[in-house]
């Protein structure tokens, strides 16, 4: 399939799910908010340039946010997260790596280990901005740690669930 | 100079990133600003939509319990039927009225709800007050409010416990009005000035007006109709043009007002549902 419909049909999905399945779900413990839809910017092809990476992850958050009656909560994240995976993709594989000659980072172009890594980093980085963000009205700081951390385990355990099973074969990009 | 643009250039996508993070914080903290006019109104017709699906497709789910639910009322309130209770007969005879049709049977239109005001304002060019009833207490949007004298505007906003109303001192405010004593029909608007002048427009030059004249809500207003408005003070002339620009007071006192009354037009959705369906 083409890559740009792909996209499109697979953020309406994630958003979806996010706002009608993840949110539904009656809270396991008051630190627990399961977040997954921010995968769909980890997603994203390794070629997207960076202000176009930052641009989908502010209105990607902000739809988001329609629904769930937040405005520029998940924007900010989202956005915090798009601008920061190029660095994190950077540090973890080099340039020369053959990473780059796939199209979009998933384990089976990066490697398990390189994966995981890729996705605790920018769910942490999601999570702690998103909680961050609600704790300068809440001031609490036991419910900012605590909501950081289960919060964090509980996106990355989802990531990994989701990875394992919609395995998405890579292609490898041959000199062009 | 050069080296402010290669700068810029160079440090582009940090700049925009933390624009956007500005924006989104903006959005964020000004909540209650954005929320009417940016944030809600056509994304959230979509988000409606989507919603009323899902909740449509919801509802199934919990049929039975509903069902449960519904059933142990039925018992509940079958327990207080008044044919399970003995009363003790004092009643000599009964009567039986025979028309059948009770032609002066009367249906209630507006319902009235007390409020207090919590927070006001005169002196912006919007303005707004905030009352100490919300949804929790029967109120919703749109619905109008009045005080003991005259007019006061419509409830825009509603939280749980409190409601903002944007007042007739508000730019954008309008209201459907009517000379007392003809029944010309016209508009009632603030021009921002004065908190102690409301203009009077669209009154055709044909009409015999003189100070003092009483201006009420016209039948077509949200509000209930013949509630006075104002008293005529001033009477201008719109130059090339054939209605008059009537300058009114207030009968509200928009400095001291305390206790409002917010008033519910039970046929709201049926007229509206009933407009809706005008060939366009």
């Amino acid at each position: 399939m083409n890559d740009l419909p792909k996209n499109i049909i697979r953020s309406i999905l994630f958003i979806l799910v996010q706002v009608f399945i993840l949110h539904k779900i009656p809270p396991l413990h008051q630190f627990i908010t399961p977040y997954l839809y921010f995968l769909m910017i980890l997603w994203l092809p390794f070629r997207t340039s960076r202000t176009a990476l930052t641009l989908f992850g502010f209105l990607y958050g902000l739809s988001l946010d329609y629904f769930l009656k937040t405005p520029g909560l998940h924007a900010a994240a989202c956005c915090l997260v798009a601008y920061l995976r190029p660095f994190v993709i950077n540090i973890l594989i080099s340039k020369e790596d053959s990473g780059f000659n796939y199209v979009s980072p998933a384990p089976s172009s990066m490697g398990w280990s390189q994966y995981m890594v890729y996705a605790f980093v920018l769910s942490l980085a999601h999570n702690t901005w998103l909680v961050f963000l609600e704790w300068l009205q809440l001031r609490n700081f036991l419910y900012l740690a605590g909501k950081i951390i289960a919060s964090t385990g509980v996106s990355f355990l989802l990531i990994i669930i989701t990875e394992g099973l919609f395995f998405r074969k890579q292609k490898f990009k041959t000199n062009i | 100079m050069r080296n402010v643009f290669l700068k810029i250039r160079q440090y582009f996508n940090l700049i925009f990133f933390l624009t956007l993070q500005a924006i989104a914080c903006y959005i964020l903290f000004h909540y209650n600003r954005f929320h009417e006019a940016v944030f809600m109104d056509t994304a959230g017709q979509i988000t409606g939509f989507i919603n009323e699906r899902y909740s449509n497709i919801e509802g199934y789910f919990s049929l039975k319990k509903t069902n449960t639910e519904l059933m142990e009322e039925n018992t509940r309130l079958r327990n207080l039927l008044l044919q399970n209770f003995e009363i003790p007969d004092t009643s000599v005879t009964v009567v039986v009225d025979s028309i059948r049709v009770d032609s002066i049977a009367q249906y209630r239109k507006y319902e009235y709800y007390s409020a207090r005001v919590i927070n006001n304002s005169v002196t912006a060019q919007n303005n707004y007050i905030t009352i100490n009833r919300g949804y929790a207490q029967g109120i919703t949007k749109d619905m109008s409010v009045i005080s003991p004298s005259g007019i006061v505007g419509s409830v825009v906003n509603v939280s749980k416990n409190m409601s903002t109303v944007m007042s007739l001192l508000h730019s954008q405010a309008g209201v459907s009005a009517s000379l007392k004593k003809t029944g010309e029909t016209g508009r009632v608007e603030w021009d921002g000035k004065d908190p102690h002048e409301i203009l009077f427009k669209n009154i055709p030059k044909s009409v015999q007006v003189q100070p003092g004249d009483t201006v009420i809500t016209s039948l077509y207003s949200t509000f209930p109709a013949g509630y006075p408005i104002g008293v005529v003070t001033e009477i201008g002339e719109q130059p090339g043009a054939n209605f008059y620009v009537l300058t009114l007071r207030p009968l509200t006192n928009f400095y001291n007002i305390q206790f409002v009354y917010v008033v519910k037009n039970l046929f709201k959705e049926e007229q509206v549902a009933l407009e809706k369906t005008n060939p366009k």
